[in-house]
């Protein structure tokens, strides 16, 4: 059994590109929702998101002129954070003709992948009879496995190049998955985390269900109010959160910098039965992935001392924040310290469990607790919470951090992380 | 539009998909694909620029005639002056 490290990260997220500025953003506690004209312009109720900012420069910096010609927003975003994980290894730069790399793999996930390629271009171009307009990289860009595959050339990859895909556990099971192919030996490292796309095609349907927040369009920075009495519905977003995770002995044997280790992880499913349904979970689901992510990772439910949670920003909070404490077996008042990087980043739907998974690291590895935000009016029914949940940034030398992520279809992923220790 | 012109104009067209440090050793001879490192896939696009860019149609079948630049030229010439 192999023990698995994390020796690199890339982020872009809707507050921060790049992982220097991210550390910054989450330590002021600086919010990335901004007003979005395009939802407003479409008369959606939510008219607020979390769209990164992704200058030109960083784009053709990172991408080069054939795959910015390309690619899509789900594409882009999953290159720049990979190629800045990859970089943050220290691992050699790629070039065109490098040889394959046969011992590092990805896993990068996504919920919606190439829709906005298939909704801005794809879909009139065949409605109005210009098929043959399409061109030649229509058919990539509209892969579910657009951004892996992308990825996947620039670097070289000769393990396994893959996209996995569960709704809003997405970029947390990428990173148990690629746990799992280290520790039984399989590959030396694998690049774990997921994308999303900036595309009101994906947002359209969430609007359409009623689970966005529409109450706060003219104050976006406090629209997303995880914990909150006055949690109002989730603010879609988008980004991308890449993190290497190596062997140990292969990290230590290229003097690699270590982040964290990962103790272990799990996904589940509740069957959508017992409270569970498609876009609910079933709290048994949630317990049980909690206590055999636990358990694989031999760690005790009282040495847990931060959870980043998956908590949207909507009713269900409460019940997700109950069921972590059945899970753990720890009351609300003795529960660890508990945030929401979503009260900063609104909900990165696929890849939110991988942009927060970067967040979780770096605070165990710096040794802070951002601020959750937008929760001053605390949830009455788990008032006592109130004290573990920081509303502004403090210092907290935490050692066992727990992300746990949930899915549309009753899908649940659980993560682990240590911080290193040399 | 005179020979010259089709193939400065079909020159500066490839460009974005030409892959080799060293343009100035293109001539009528180069291979798209072998010599200058073009994307066989990105093809169609280049198809598709010519096009638009000297208003001719390219049958399918025609795509073949692209595989040298002098003979891409020439195809493009006797299109146009088709046209």
């Amino acid at each position: 059994m192999n023990r698995v490290v994390i020796t690199g990260m890339g982020i872009v997220a809707p507050n921060a590109v790049g992982l220097d500025a991210y550390r910054r953003a989450l330590n002021e506690g600086r919010s990335g929702i901004g007003h979005a004209a395009q939802m407003k312009e479409l008369d959606f109720a939510c008219q607020v998101a979390g769209i990164p900012q992704v200058s030109d420069d960083t784009a053709r910096e990172y991408l080069g002129p054939e795959l910015l010609r390309n690619s899509n927003s789900c594409m882009k975003y999953a290159v720049i954070a990979s190629l800045e994980c990859w970089r943050d290894a220290n691992l050699p730069p790629p070039q065109v003709d490098s040889d394959v790399d046969w011992n590092t793999a990805a896993i990068i996930g996504t919920s919606n992948g190439g829709i906005d390629t298939i909704g801005d271009f794809v879909v009139p171009e065949t409605d109005g009879g210009r098929v043959r307009r399409l061109g030649s990289s229509a058919a990539e860009r509209v892969m579910a496995s657009c951004a892996s595959a992308s990825v996947g050339g620039l670097l070289g990859l000769g393990g396994q190049v893959t996209t996995n895909s569960s709704a809003c556990a997405t970029g947390t099971e990428a990173i148990v998955n690629a746990y799992w192919m280290i520790r039984e030996g399989r590959i030396e490292r694998v690049l774990a985390g997921a994308s999303e796309a900036s595309s009101v095609y994906i947002w359209a349907c969430l609007d359409a269900l009623r689970v966005t927040m529409r109450k706060s369009n003219d104050r976006p920075e406090a629209a997303c109010r995880p914990l909150s009495a006055t949690a109002g519905g989730l603010v879609p977003a988008a980004g991308a959160g890449i993190l290497m995770l190596e062997n140990l002995a292969s990290a230590e044997s290229r003097k690699a910098h270590i982040y964290a280790e990962v103790l272990g992880g799990l996904t589940n499913g509740g069957g959508q039965r017992n409270g569970g349904s498609i876009t609910a979970s079933n709290p048994e689901g949630v317990r049980r992935c909690v206590q055999e992510a636990l358990e694989i990772s031999r760690a005790r439910p009282s040495e847990i001392d931060y959870i980043n949670g998956h908590l949207t920003g909507t009713t269900a909070d409460a019940k997700e924040i109950r069921c972590l404490s059945a899970a753990l077996g720890r009351s609300l008042r003795d529960m660890p310290w508990v945030n929401a990087t979503k009260s900063l980043i609104g909900h990165g739907l696929g890849a939110a469990g991988s942009m927060e998974s970067v967040a979780a690291v770096l605070q165990l590895a710096d040794g802070f607790l951002h601020a959750s935000i937008n929760c001053e009016d605390f949830h009455p029914e788990i008032a006592e919470l109130a004290p573990r949940v920081p509303q502004a940034s403090i210092s907290a030398q935490c050692q066992l951090a727990l992300k746990t992520s949930l899915g549309f279809g009753d899908i649940n992923s659980c993560v682990v992380y240590k911080r290193w220790q040399n | 539009m005179n020979r010259d012109q089709v193939r400065s104009t079909f020159l500066e067209l490839i460009k974005p998909h030409i892959r080799i440090a060293d343009t100035g050793a293109i001539s009528d001879s180069s291979l798209l694909v072998n010599d200058l490192k073009v994307n066989s896939t990105r093809f169609v696009d280049i198809i598709l620029e010519v096009e638009d860019r000297f208003n001719i149609t390219i049958p399918d079948d025609d795509m073949e005639r692209f595989g040298r630049v002098g003979d891409a030229i020439e195809f493009i010439c006797q299109k146009a002056d088709a046209a």
